[in-house]
């Protein structure tokens, strides 16, 4: 405890005669999650700036190794809690690659539907939020309004708001529901309409403009020597995106753009959110248009069959067809009537879970059900290592994993895109006031839940 | 509002990258491979800062971003730590991945602060989290855990279900019963 306070000392004793030290958190209100900024003000400049971090450390990586692969999803829900989804794809990603699954091609057109409407309720909170903070009440509830409507859409595909632990290694959980387009769509169009308001109440907003635009001003230069990724990059004008640069799932696929700033100040950052956002609904009507169909729940001869009726039949020993069939699942084997399969799923035996249609009906796959859940068996990957990158809500989340063959990982490793930025933060507050740190905290979008891990 | 394509500008080949650090530093390298699909050099610690200044300065690399840095702990093999640098070129959309194994009897890497500003936090962090120092680091303390916190969590053998309060569990009364508990066993 005592070097802790010495520490605090060594950088309070730095404070001159006529300046005053201030402790921006680790509780204020406009720190959108806990983290203590030290400062030393002249008057209203900020003079020297120190970021203090890890209030929200939970062991993100210790707890991995010691859980299996498929335990390891609810963890990564709980990174980046505004935008989990993303999270939930990028570690999948990594353990496909270390495995060398291939995802089928309706399972990738769903986790770029369900990435691009994270990117959204992430983009929104952190307009939203900074609005507010600089006084634009309005645009944040309208914001918090739409970013309800697309977790509604999330809940209806995942079962829940935040901790959705939607992906799987090899594909998702489970199908879209039936109506999910109509639904998605309705949302989106609401979506857009959101976001003409606040671009009508907040873009050319004489005091929203003043407040934000020359402040917070981070350079090209800086901004690559710290490492920073993402929509803070892409307003100093480096039209780096992971979806365009290292295309992954079924990116390539879509007619999209990246929008890039010029100044790199927070007014920069909030339209390259905005056009963001308008970028993401665009992938998002496009995918819906060109998914692979679904499913259809019939047998060989093109008759809908039920799973009980499957196990009739395997009962009464007419299983020369079966293996052709799928079944339509009772909902109370799976807790929901949508199902899994494999054309969101990868089929490796080594990796994925059986339909559950199967799992009730044959022996192998019940064998193979088992294999996968129980302690010790589960996913092994072979022994080797990755470094498995997404574009998340802040910029590039990468997961570097090792594998020692065994069912739990060695090591997982996640790059939080905000560590990067905080880590050059104190550079571009030490240019302002103290009253600019909310605006620019605000623009940069810091997500505790991935900074501490 | 200026809008880029932001395609891939694959000018120099990804694949020549390793064959050239290889003839650079032959007397350093210990092993490259390119397992699954990524571009891996391992080298000894005293090459590090050189094969990193080659690869951010080198016209035909330009690795400008230090994307990650972190370590893993090989607990029972030696050497026991590897420390893993990912570097990426924007302009050229290149990556590789640089390790340095290390000693635990020589726990200690040259920093690239010097190189990248953003070497700070990270080599911060993989000290904080195994203990590996970093020579020439300007402020080499702790970053996610506390100044006072004992010991290295990531290691292989910092127990999970260690506790270190740092205030003392309070003792709460056990309902029904005349006896005391803490909240949690201490260590």
């Amino acid at each position: 405890m005592t070097d802790h306070l010495d520490h605090d000392n060594t950088f309070f004793e730095q404070t001159g005669e006529k300046e005053m030290f201030v402790n921006f958190g680790p509780s204020h209100p406009s720190t959108h999650g806990v983290i203590r900024i030290k400062l030393i003000a002249d008057g209203e400049f900020v003079k020297k700036t120190e970021i203090d971090i890890g209030y929200l450390h939970r062991g993100f990586e210790k707890e991995c190794e010691s859980s299996s692969y498929t335990q390891c999803f609810p963890y990564t829900d709980r990174l980046n809690y505004v935008s989990p989804l993303i999270n939930n794809f990028g570690f999948a990603k990594a353990v496909e690659d270390l495995m060398g699954l291939k995802v089928p091609e309706r399972g990738e057109y769903i986790r770029v539907i369900m990435s691009e409407l994270s990117r959204l309720t992430d983009h929104l909170t952190c307009v939203g939020a900074s609005t507010m903070e600089l006084g634009a009440f309005t645009a944040f509830l309208y914001m918090m309004k739409a970013r309800e409507w697309l977790y509604e859409v999330i809940e209806s595909v995942t079962g829940a708001h935040l901790t959705v632990s939607y992906a799987r290694v090899g594909g998702v959980k489970a199908d879209l529901p039936a109506t999910f387009s109509e639904h998605c769509l309705k949302v989106l169009a609401d979506t857009s309409r959101v976001l003409e308001e606040v671009d009508i109440l907040i873009t050319r907003n004489r005091i929203f403009y003043d407040r934000t635009r020359d402040v917070g001003v981070m350079t090209k230069e800086e901004a690559i020597s710290y490492g920073v990724t993402g929509p803070f990059l892409r307003s100093t004008g480096i039209d780096y995106d992971v979806r365009k640069a290292f295309p992954y799932h079924v990116y390539d696929r879509f007619d999209f753009e990246i929008p890039v700033g010029w100044k790199g100040d927070n007014y920069d950052r909030y339209l390259v959110r905005m056009e963001e956002m308008r970028q993401s609904i665009s992938i998002i009507r496009q995918a819906l248009k060109t998914i692979p169909a679904g499913p259809t729940n019939v047998d060989s001869e093109g008759n809908v069959i039920d799973a009980a009726s499957m196990a009739d039949l395997g009962k009464s020993g007419r299983t020369s067809n079966l293996i052709n069939m799928e079944a339509r699942v009772e909902p109370t084997l799976e807790g929901s009537e949508k199902r899994f399969h494999t054309l969101i799923r990868d089929d490796n035996r080594k990796a994925g879970l059986p339909p559950k249609d199967r799992a009730y009906t044959n022996i192998e796959a019940l064998i193979n059900h088992f294999k996968i859940v129980m302690d010790g068996h589960g996913i092994q990957p072979p022994k080797g290592e990755t470094y498995s990158f997404v574009e998340g809500g802040n910029g590039e989340l990468g997961f570097y994993v090792v594998s020692d063959g065994t069912s739990h990982p060695w090591r997982v490793r996640c790059r939080p895109p905000c560590f990067p930025i905080m880590a050059g933060l104190h550079n571009v507050l030490e240019k302002g006031q103290i009253a600019d740190i909310v605006a620019t905290f605000g623009s940069v979008n810091m997500i505790a839940g991935e900074l501490d891990r | 509002m200026r809008v880029s394509a932001g395609g891939i500008l694959n000018k120099m080949n990804q694949s020549s990258i390793l064959g050239r650090i290889e003839e650079k530093f032959s007397a350093l390298v210990n092993e490259t491979h390119s397992r699954p699909g990524q571009d891996t050099v391992i080298i000894n610690k005293s090459g590090i800062v050189e094969l990193a200044r080659f690869l951010k300065e080198d016209n035909d690399l330009k690795f400008n971003i230090l994307a990650d840095l972190t370590a893993v702990d090989y607990w029972k093999k030696d050497p026991r730590f590897q420390v893993v640098y990912h570097f990426l070129s924007l302009e050229n959309r290149f990556r590789i991945r640089v390790k340095v194994p290390v000693r635990e009897s020589d726990c200690e890497v040259p920093t690239l602060c010097g190189l990248w500003p953003a070497a700070n936090w990270y080599e911060r962090e993989v000290f904080d989290m195994f203990g590996i120092k970093f020579e020439g680091h300007p402020d080499l303390r702790r970053i996610l855990m506390y100044p006072g916190f004992e010991g290295h969590p990531l290691r292989k053998d910092y127990p999970k279900t260690r506790h270190q309060p740092i205030i003392e569990y309070r003792e709460l009364p056990v309902h029904g019963s005349k006896n005391t508990t803490t909240y949690r066993n201490k260590k």
